[in-house]
């Protein structure tokens, strides 16, 4: 026989289901998102997209979601480190309740850090008096996105810190360097790669994030609305094609960044 | 010094642990706290009372329903979608997994917007659906397409690495001496899988029963008849009635706690201590 044949069975069957699922369910849904911000012609589409309300929406889901990642990058590595390189009691219990922000519905989320950061909450009443206001402005923004964000740095740092060979940390000590030495030439370089992908991966998460903000924010025009709840605003106005044009301009900048990063990351791996 | 060279001095690791625990207690813990205790603020019979809510009841059955369309489907194509990944080689696979895995890199709320796209009142289909009679937008149907958007990946992702490193030879094995191909699926793949398959299915419905930014998009907010949880959770907070949104909440953390729980145990089973929930 010329065609080789396939020894396992089903191969017609479960691609065809899959093909059908991917496609239904993902690929026409997402062909709209593409084709109908252009029902407005590309001169629409920039008006609609430049309109100064969206302008200031994209820059503060972008912005807060950059400056949570950067928060959560000493804090995720902090965390991965203490709980891959020491002993503690109650470690493994603790490590499974990391995932907490990704299991907790963000609804839940977001009223239970606005019930906390509310000024007569308990850690708003704290705040308070020392002038910080953070439920109801863009600083309770940060907070929720720090809050999402936190699992993706660790999770990303974890195995990497795991399988850091511990020879080259005995080395620099033997050459006489001291443990801050080692860690800042030595073991931070290592894990740059790992924490550039940990900080792209909350970096997506926090652009696109809509349910633990809206509680907390506030939702002002032009200081705290984020891009997601403009789709919302948009899409009870019945503006389809304005709602769509939002949509695609947040997933085509995150996917940007992402390559950019990823980008960024293979050339630090390179020379590392 | 009675450390070792690649260890930090006693007193920097308890600072280290101190603070790591402390940010966990401040920052993981206090949520949830807050979540029961204000759910319990009134004492347990006022929570007890506002889960019989006739709109409460509502939204946890609606969300049942959901959960109960959405997951299945998922899984098994996810499965079928593992099974001709994992196992053979054909062009455009890449693509494919990379097809899977876009809903993890998309906003909730696009992934609602996508369906109002498609089937709203100004949807390509909005007028032909008219006509007929038929909601998808604002009803049952719609919560189900976005709730499998957002939830399609699990599955699969969570299978494709164990299938991929577990091979076929035991799958040849079978048939060779005999079995047919379902025989074979059943009786070898099936229990060769079941841990990881039990991982991406407590992972899809966690997601599907807690899904809010895809939900609220298709939703239309009518009370008793299409607020699921997450969204019965909003409505009341925005009523002010925070003892019944915070208890709507709790359960709805009840459900995390439980899905890690369950989770921890999985991957005590499955040796893979430390995969990351996504």
């Amino acid at each position: 026989m010329a065609r080789t044949r396939r020894v396992l069975p089903g191969f017609q069957l479960s691609l065809s289901i899959t093909l059908l699922w991917v496609s239904l369910i993902v690929l026409v849904p997402m062909t709209a998102l593409f084709l109908r911000p252009w029902e407005l012609g590309a001169a629409g589409v920039w008006a609609s997209i430049t309109e100064p309300r969206v302008l200031a929406a994209l820059k503060l889901s972008f912005g807060a979601a950059a400056v949570a990642a950067v928060v959560n990058v000493p804090l995720g590595l902090l965390t991965a480190w203490v709980f891959v390189r020491l002993r503690f009691p109650g470690r493994d219990l603790a490590d499974s309740l990391i995932d907490m922000p990704l299991a907790l519905p963000t609804a839940v989320a977001g009223i239970a850090l606005t019930g906390l950061f509310a000024p007569k909450g308990w850690l708003g009443a704290l705040l308070a008096p020392l002038g910080i206001k953070v439920a109801y402005t863009p600083l309770g923004i940060l907070v929720a996105l720090v809050f999402v964000g936190f699992p993706f740095v660790v999770r990303t740092l974890q195995p990497v810190i795991h399988d850091l060979p511990l020879d080259a940390e005995e080395a620099a000590a033997t050459l006489g360097a001291t443990r801050w030495q080692t860690l800042r030439r030595v073991v931070l370089p290592a894990l740059l790669p790992a924490l550039l992908a940990g900080f792209g991966a909350a970096l997506a998460r926090g652009v696109g994030e809509y349910g633990s903000v809206i509680f907390i924010a506030g939702n002002m025009p032009m200081i705290s609305e984020i891009a997601p709840l403009l789709i919302v605003v948009r899409l009870e106005q019945l503006d389809y094609a304005g709602a769509a044009a939002i949509g695609l301009v947040m997933l085509l900048a995150s996917f940007g960044i992402l390559l950019l990063l990823n980008l960024l990351q293979r050339r630090i791996g390179r020379f590392a | 010094m009675n450390h070792r060279a690649t260890e930090e001095a006693r007193w920097v690791r308890l600072t280290l642990i101190g603070t790591t625990l402390l940010l966990f207690f401040c920052f993981l813990l206090l949520p949830l706290l807050v979540v029961f205790g204000q759910a319990f603020s009134r004492g347990v019979d006022a929570a007890w009372e506002s889960l019989q809510d006739p709109d409460a009841l509502d939204a946890i059955r609606l969300t049942l329903i959901v959960a109960a369309i959405s997951v299945p489907i998922n899984s098994i194509c996810g499965v079928a979608a593992a099974w001709c990944i994992a196992r053979f080689r054909f062009p455009g696979r890449d693509l494919l997994v990379t097809f899977i895995e876009l809903p993890f890199s998309v906003s909730p709320v696009i992934s609602g917007l996508v369906w109002v796209l498609l089937f709203g009142a100004n949807g390509w289909l909005g007028p032909f659906l008219d006509r007929h009679g038929v909601r998808i937008i604002f009803a049952l149907p719609g919560l189900v397409l976005a709730t499998m958007f957002v939830t399609l990946p699990f599955v699969a992702r969570n299978l494709l690495p164990l299938m991929r490193s577990q091979g076929v030879s035991e799958e040849e094995a079978a048939l060779t001496l005999g079995a047919t191909g379902w025989q074979t699926f059943r009786l070898v793949t099936l229990p060769k899988i079941r841990w990881g398959l039990l991982y991406g299915v407590l992972l899809c419905n966690a997601r599907a029963m807690g899904e809010f930014g895809a939900a609220a998009v298709v939703s239309g907010h009518v009370r008793g008849q299409t607020l699921t949880m997450p969204l019965q959770v909003e409505a009341m907070f925005n009523d002010y009635d925070w003892v019944g949104a915070f208890t709507m909440a709790g359960l709805l953390a009840l459900l995390a706690l439980v899905t890690l729980a369950v989770k921890l145990t999985l991957e005590w089973r499955m040796g893979l201590l430390g995969e990351a929930l996504l």
